[in-house]
């Protein structure tokens, strides 16, 4: 019984929190990777561009509301989600068009690229905040849990509750089919093969008659996609603030590089990790030992390592170990 | 003389300032063998490029089927029927054996399952290691897939930069019998080789490139005949 009540309380505040902010990050994680793959830089204004899709997809699923228009017990920031993608797509494609094509054409060296792209993070910052403002939005409606507190007690039986809000369940299935549809693309269709062949080989592509533009046209899509999809995901678990956003490009970025940057599988594998570990290291864990423990041992302070102020530290540090011993990172990307 | 299938004729032009290639003309008949021996250095790769319109040429022409193509880019002269298997990276080593010659044929729109069978028939551990990632074979295993892949367009035209690079003697004949079969399928062979004995042996005509010129042209044979090429480039 004290185990079992421990093993809830640890999945009620540290797995299941973890797994959906995992699967928030590593859908995140994917979009940074594949364009370091495809353009090769790294896209710091990729914070902004999911703040850009989320305030989209919220402008338009608070004209749905007034509309009177809904999912029922989904949230009907869902039916937003699509427009969110399109504008995002679109204004990516547009971003490319008139500043990140000129650098390619000239082939500007990643570092150039790099800062570019943190010229471009300031003006997506400005709009986001200019249209939508700097303050907090929540936009989540429908039901809150799919597993609440009390049923699960009276179910179970057990001191502790379990609860599983509707978000993280919306979060970890449209995760799921997510990454399922990108890997079929990247390994099934010609479009997707084409665009693992451009980021292997990019001059050997040339010489088999890929069209770069195409591929770098599509990639951009992708990523809006994945973008819109990561930050309407974080906005509902969690609530959408321009900052946070912003904010998120360290953890995200240290998913990438953890899995090793380029590499798809390695962008969802980096995204859990840090994930637990940023969960794992700042949680009290006073209340799961206490279970555990006989009562004499039982812990007087909370069993936190870190305070929840130090989050991004853990992202930081996770990075650095892992460029220490393995530069590629886990999954063999390139070296960064 | 009847205008070669393929010629670049007189060719200058470098990477960047200076010019690596001086005056320099190879050329290629339907069907046929033509191989280009030199030094490390003499630029035979850049005329290989050069021929593949990867560089920019401050003097000279290429012609294909007595059409000038100087102007056209890489991909263009992919579409009219030029294939390249370049010296380094000529694979997509992330992409399985099959993706690898699907990517090849990326510009066809036709059924490509005949040409792949066909690569497969020419190299058939490469109907073996189909399913595995390229950059997981053995250096001659790869060159089998750098030329495969090259060979899915169906070119009329093939260029090759040493392909028998870091490949053992037996696999070398091996690749170089392969060679000869394609040449004897209707296309034409452009390449360079390092194993300049063998290759020149095959060779219908041969080139001796140093120092970004022509140093001797002549058939194969002959070269291998004169005393003054075997003492300089051949080692005796
Ligand atoms: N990308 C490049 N940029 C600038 N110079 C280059 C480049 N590639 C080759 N060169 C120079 O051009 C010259 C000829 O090189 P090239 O690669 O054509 O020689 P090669 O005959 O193919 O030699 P090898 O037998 O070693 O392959 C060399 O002096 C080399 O330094
Ligand atoms: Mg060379």
């Amino acid at each position: 019984m004290e185990f079992l009540n421990a093993a809830v309380v640890l999945a009620n505040f540290v797995l299941i929190p973890a797994t959906a902010y995992g699967a928030q990050l590593a859908l995140g994680a994917l979009g940074v990777t594949l364009i370091y793959g495809i353009l090769r830089f790294s896209n710091f204004a990729h914070g902004d561009t999911m703040a850009f899709g989320t305030m989209v997809t919220i402008l338009v699923t608070w004209w749905l509301q007034s509309l009177g228009i809904g999912l029922g017990p989904l949230p009907t920031a869902l039916l937003a989600l699509p427009v969110g993608i399109a504008a995002t797509a679109a204004m990516l494609l547009v971003t490319d068009r008139v500043v990140f094509r000129f650098y390619r054409k000239q082939k500007a060296v990643p570092v150039t690229l790099v800062i570019v792209s943190i010229g471009v993070m300031f003006i997506l910052n400005g709009l986001v905040r200019f249209i939508i403002g700097p303050d907090d939005q929540r936009f989540a409606d429908g039901a809150r849990f799919i597993v609440n507190v009390r049923d699960f007690e009276a179910w179970s039986g057990l001191q502790e509750g379990l609860a599983i809000r509707t978000t993280q369940g919306i979060t970890l299935v449209t995760a799921v089919i997510t990454v399922a549809l990108l890997f079929w693309f990247l390994n099934h269709t010609r479009t997707g093969k084409s665009m693992r062949a451009f980021s292997d080989n990019e001059d050997l592509a040339l010489l088999s008659g890929i069209n770069p533009e195409r591929v770098v046209t599509i990639t951009w899509i992708i990523v809006a996609a994945l973008a819109t999809i990561a930050g309407v995901l974080y906005g509902l678990d969690k609530s959408f603030k321009p900052f946070t956003y912003f904010q998120l490009l360290l953890p995200i970025f240290a998913a990438a590089i953890v899995g090793g940057l380029g590499n798809p599988l390695g962008a969802i594998a980096g995204g859990f990790v840090i994930a637990y570990s940023e969960v794992a290291v700042t949680y009290a864990f006073k209340k799961v030992l206490g279970y555990l423990l006989p009562d004499r041992l039982e812990p007087d302070g909370l069993v936190q390592l870190l305070s929840t102020d130090y989050k991004f530290a853990v992202s930081f540090a996770i990075l650095v170990i892992v460029l220490l011993f393995r530069p590629t990172g886990l999954f063999r990307g390139k070296s960064v | 003389m009847a205008e070669p299938f393929l010629i670049g004729e007189n060719m200058t032009g470098g990477y960047g300032k200076a010019d690596i290639l001086h005056d320099c003309t190879v050329a290629v008949e339907k069907g046929r063998i033509a191989v280009i021996v030199g030094p490390n250095g003499a630029g035979k790769s850049t005329a290989m490029k050069a021929v593949f319109g990867m560089l920019p040429l401050r003097a000279g022409t290429v012609r294909l089927n007595g059409e000038d193509i100087t102007a056209l880019s890489p991909q263009d002269r992919v579409a009219r029927g030029m294939a390249f298997v370049p010296q380094n990276q000529n694979i997509f080593t992330s992409l399985t054996v099959e993706e690898n010659l699907e990517m090849g044929a990326f510009l066809r729109r036709d059924d490509i399952r005949p040409t792949i069978e066909e690569v497969y028939n020419l190299f058939p551990i490469l109907r073996e290691k189909r399913r595995q990632p390229a950059g997981e074979l053995s250096g001659g295993q790869r060159q089998q897939v750098a030329v495969g892949r090259a060979l899915m367009t169906r070119p009329s035209l093939l260029m090759l930069d040493e392909p028998t690079a870091g490949v053992s003697p037996i696999v070398m004949d091996e690749l170089f019998d392969r060679i000869i079969e394609v040449a004897r399928s209707g296309i034409s062979i452009l390449m360079v080789e390092q194993n300049a004995r063998q290759a020149l042996e095959i060779a219908d005509r041969g080139y001796v490139l140093v120092q970004g010129s022509n140093a001797y042209t002549d058939t194969g044979k002959a070269l291998l005949a004169d005393p003054e090429v075997r003492r300089t480039f051949l080692g005796g």
